[in-house]
């Protein structure tokens, strides 16, 4: 067993856990932040995905001792005090999230998309999300919801 | 109370988006393997499903001493200790011929053959792995189109005979002037949604309750009860919101009763979901299907005979039908068909409902053949279709419901630009790319149930509306939200909407497309008879602004009850309730396919073109476009209808392009059993989609005039994906998938 600290959503957590235990298995079990879904196990879906000092990781390939001492950001802190996210308000009005498993990977995705190109391209989206499976979507909606939310936020930033 | 067929519904209100959509981008809304509750999260086990590793003989032992001394393990059942159960014979959709550790047979690799628990997943799994199983292996049967000679009718083939045959086939292909002959074949295919099957269970004394995976929670209460051996009563399914399932959760699987016999032995609630991988046979999967198939026309385009021959594989533990030959009973108008299906039998995993079974290889196959009859017509794929245009159903030789299949053709022509299609192959190109276009037809039938469901005016002019049904994702809480507002003309945004608690109604098994077509009109009902009841409480309620009038005087609209004489004298809907000291008014409605329903055919229509870009020297291909119109009823959403059918056209161009699986020719696994090898198309694969409905509603088979729409997408796509190919390159590939090496060997 071993002691990780780790900054979730701004707030700080101590757990006792084997250390090969993945990151996904530590916030879903032990932590109750079933937000994060696990698709396959196997780095293959993204809908693991959670940002570890802002950068997009799966946390099904990250062993929890891996993670001791970072910062993470699931989908439960990308909302604040209540209030819809961007990227989550266009998610919801756009239609991107179907049966809803791959929803928070995809905007987690769009986050660190988003952080790196405010302004993206068709091309950097499909790329940006290329490693988030969806199966029920179409992915049309996804495009639409994340090319909405750069608009969003560059309205936002300049105002 | 039911209206008159034929009245046209009041266009019901739509939510703005998915009812449940908040619950899902913010990450709260729990799936059947996330709650913790009500039971005490400290007493929960850990199940982990241990798998055959041949595909067919007998388990001689199992050698458990490490497994049973490896940290954290709380029991091991295995075919030596498992309880045991009084087994019913499969009856699909809910119940299938499961492997439940009765006997130490083994019918393909990948069988669940022992189930570990321990106090967590990872002490599970370790343990697992220290099992030792020594088999005596027997042949095995393995493959297709190797063994197309073992071919035999099923046993019990479903509700389709096998076999059937209209008018004279030989005769009509003796008079034609062109025939094409072919076979097309289709691959096996797993369903993966991305939501793995999972079963939470505990025991309460002799009451069983579950949290699991599935499109049918009757079902598996029924299933479970009966594998069990308990009353129906004591079981209680609860699954609020599926992570999608297109068919491959419409049965109860082995793992759901493994997982409450786990359970019951070690007196705790345990918790078993499936590895990705672990769903690749023991969760069903749609057969392949080597498809013979053989078109007569006239030189005019008319079809004189169509006949299609099917062999599929089927599990040797239970025959499963594909209806690969569906449409080419009744999607043309030819004066004479000739079908059968039949299967081989294999050491594989039983097969089941994938999205769109029957039609989605059906017309895979059936609209090449179709684009090849064309070519040799020298007519265009469209004008082909319009000359054998089927104005009735020619496989029961009764009227449609209601049929706008040309409005289709025309729309989605238009909107893709088809004028522009030059017939003859690589005669456009786009640097490095031959550019194709293809289209075909689609079809699914539109399928209904008996289904209930209850109703509560509340406190505040506030809603309740409740049916034992499912939302896979597709939109189900919505369009139960719009339907129970409009059936009191109050605002959407004030219903709240409970399902997927075994507790609810009854409502069927959400596949076949049927769900809202099924569960709507019971929603409908209630709402009518709520309305009666609330207008006989203002009637009788002296401080009502109503008070004695007749009930048939009295409707709702915009939160209110009113005169219908007199629109101005109305009661609020808020302060009716006020008055009736906050107590909610209920009502419960049902309804089912009219007695009727053997007059008529009713089936969804689409048309769907698609642009493809071959790469000229790896022969990858791009699905630039599609554009697809579909003829599904009333659009009940535009955002969940649209989605649904976005979704299923993906699905098409997987079909045509991506999935498949491997078999391994000796050891009979799935060698690609992971979504890195199994593919699914990823965003960046996919070009446009422009989807339109006709919208037209279709009062002849139920009263809100809405067919399915889960289903109909995917069929069509990959034939026109395959012939927009075939449009590029010249190259007619008559095997999904059609990947690079096809195209470049053919
Ligand atoms: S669960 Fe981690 S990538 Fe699929
Ligand atoms: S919404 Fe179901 S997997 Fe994306």
């Amino acid at each position: 067993m071993s002691l990780v600290h780790l900054t979730i959503n701004g707030e700080n957590k101590s757990v006792e856990v084997p250390p090969m235990k993945r990151l996904l298995d530590v916030l879903r079990e032990d932590l109750h932040l079933t937000g994060t879904k696990e698709g396959c196990g196997e780095g293959e879906c993204g809908a693991c995905a959670v940002l570890l000092n802002g950068e997009l990781v799966n946390s099904c390939l990250i062993p929890a001792l891996q993670a001791n001492g970072t910062s993470l950001c699931t989908i439960e802190g990308v909302s604040t005090e209540g209030h819809l996210h961007p990227i989550q308000q266009c998610f919801l009005e756009k239609g991107g999230a179907q049966c809803g498993i791959c929803t928070p990977g995809m905007i987690l995705a769009t986050q660190h998309l988003l952080n790196k190109y405010p302004n993206p391209t068709m091309e950097q989206i499909q790329e940006g999300l290329a490693g988030n499976l969806c199966r029920c979507t179409g992915y049309m909606r996804i495009f639409e919801s994340v090319q909405e939310a750069a608009k969003l936020q560059n309205a936002g930033a300049g105002a | 109370m039911m209206q008159a067929a034929e009245k046209a519904p009041k266009p019901v209100k739509q939510l703005d988006h998915r009812y449940e959509g908040i619950s899902k981008v913010t990450g709260k809304i729990k799936y059947a393997g996330e709650f913790s509750e009500p039971f005490a999260k400290s007493d929960l086990l850990y199940a982990y499903l241990v798998q055959s590793t041949i595909p067919s003989g007998d388990i001689v032992s199992i050698d458990r001493a490490a497994a049973d001394n490896s940290a954290g393990v709380v029991t091991i059942l295995t075919p030596f200790n498992a309880p045991k159960l009084s087994q019913a014979p499969p009856q699909p959709p809910a119940r299938r011929n499961l492997s439940l550790l009765q006997d130490t047979s083994v019918s393909y690799n990948g069988q669940p053959i022992a189930v570990v628990v321990a106090r967590s997943l990872d002490e599970a799994k370790s343990a697992a792995a220290l099992l030792k199983v020594k088999y005596a292996p027997k042949p095995a049967k393995i493959g297709l189109k190797n063994r197309l000679a073992e071919a035999r009718w099923p046993k019990d083939p479903g509700k389709e005979p096998a076999g059937n045959h209209r008018g004279d086939a030989q005769a009509g292909f003796s008079k034609a002037t062109v025939i094409i002959e072919n076979t097309y074949i289709t691959p096996i295919q797993h369903h993966n949604p991305m939501e793995p099957h999972g079963t939470i269970a505990w025991w309460d004394g002799p009451k069983l309750n579950v949290y699991d995976s599935t499109q049918y929670i009757t079902g598996v209460r029924q299933s479970l009860a009966k594998t069990l051996n308990i009353p129906v009563d004591f079981v209680h399914v609860v699954d609020p919101v599926v992570g999608g399932g297109f068919g491959s959760k419409g049965s109860m699987w082995s793992h759901v009763p493994l997982c409450a016999m786990a359970a019951r032995i070690t007196g705790k609630p345990v918790k078993l979901i499936l590895e990705r991988e672990q769903m690749f046979g023991p969760v069903g999967g749609r057969p392949s299907t080597v498809n013979k198939i053989k078109l007569g026309a006239s030189a005019d385009g008319k079809l004189l005979a169509m006949q299609q021959d099917v062999v599929m594989n089927a599990s040797v533990m239970e025959d499963f039908v594909e209806h690969a030959e569906g449409p080419t009973k009744n999607l043309y108008m030819s004066s004479a068909n000739s079908v059968s299906a039949k299967i081989v039998e294999a050491n594989l995993g039983v097969s089941t409902f994938m999205r769109a079974p029957g039609e989605a290889p059906g017309t895979a196959v059936l609209e090449i053949a179709m684009d090849e009859l064309a070519e040799k017509l020298n007519m265009d794929p469209v004008q082909l279709r319009l000359v054998n245009y089927a104005e009735t159903d020619p496989s029961h030789d009764r009227p449609w419901t209601s049929k706008n299949l040309k409005d289709c053709y025309q729309q989605a022509a238009d909107r893709f630009g088809w004028s522009k299609r030059n017939a003859t192959p690589r005669s456009m190109s786009d640097g490095n790319a031959w550019i194709g276009y293809g289209m075909a037809t689609a079809t699914y039938p539109a399928n209904r149930s008996a289904a209930m469901a209850i109703v509560r005016l509340l406190p505040g002019g506030r809603m309740f509306v409740g049916s034992g049904t499912q939302d896979l994702g597709t939109g189900t809480y919505t369009i139960m939200a719009q339907q129970a507002a409009a059936g009191l003309g109050i605002d959407p945004t004030l219903v709240e909407v409970k399902l997927g608690d075994s507790t609810l109604p009854k409502a069927p098994v959400s596949g076949g497309s049927q769900s809202s077509a099924s569960v709507l009109p019971a929603i409908q009902d209630a709402t009518s008879q709520l309305k009666l009841k609330l207008a006989d409480l203002a009637i009788a309620d002296a401080a009502s602004p109503l008070h004695g009038l007749k009930t048939l005087d009295i409707d709702a609209k915009d939160g209110k009850l009113f005169n219908r004489n007199n629109p101005t004298q109305s009661d609020t809907l808020t302060d009716l309730i006020a008055r009736n000291g906050n107590k909610p008014v209920e009502a419960t409605g049902s309804a089912e396919p009219a007695e009727s329903k053997d007059a008529m055919s009713s089936q969804s229509w689409g048309a769907v073109f698609a642009e493809v870009a071959v790469d000229k020297d790896t022969h990858m291909v791009k699905v630039r476009r599609i554009v697809a119109t579909y003829d599904i009823g009333t659009l009940l959403n535009q955002k969940t209808g649209h989605n649904q059918l976005m979704g299923g056209i993906v699905w098409g161009i997987s079909f045509a392009l991506h999935e498949e699986a491997h078999i391994d020719s000796v050891y009979g696994r799935v060698v690609n059993e992971s979504l890195a090898e199994y593919h699914v198309p990823v965003n960046a694969d996919i070009g446009t989609i422009d989807v339109s409905t006709l919208n037209i509603p279709d009062l002849k088979f139920n009263p809100i005039g809405s067919r399915g729409i889960g289903e109909i997408g995917i069929t069509g796509t990959a034939a026109a994906v395959a012939n927009a190919i075939y449009n590029a390159t010249g190259k007619r590939i008559r095997e999904y998938p059609i990947t690079p090496d096809k195209i470049m060997l053919a």
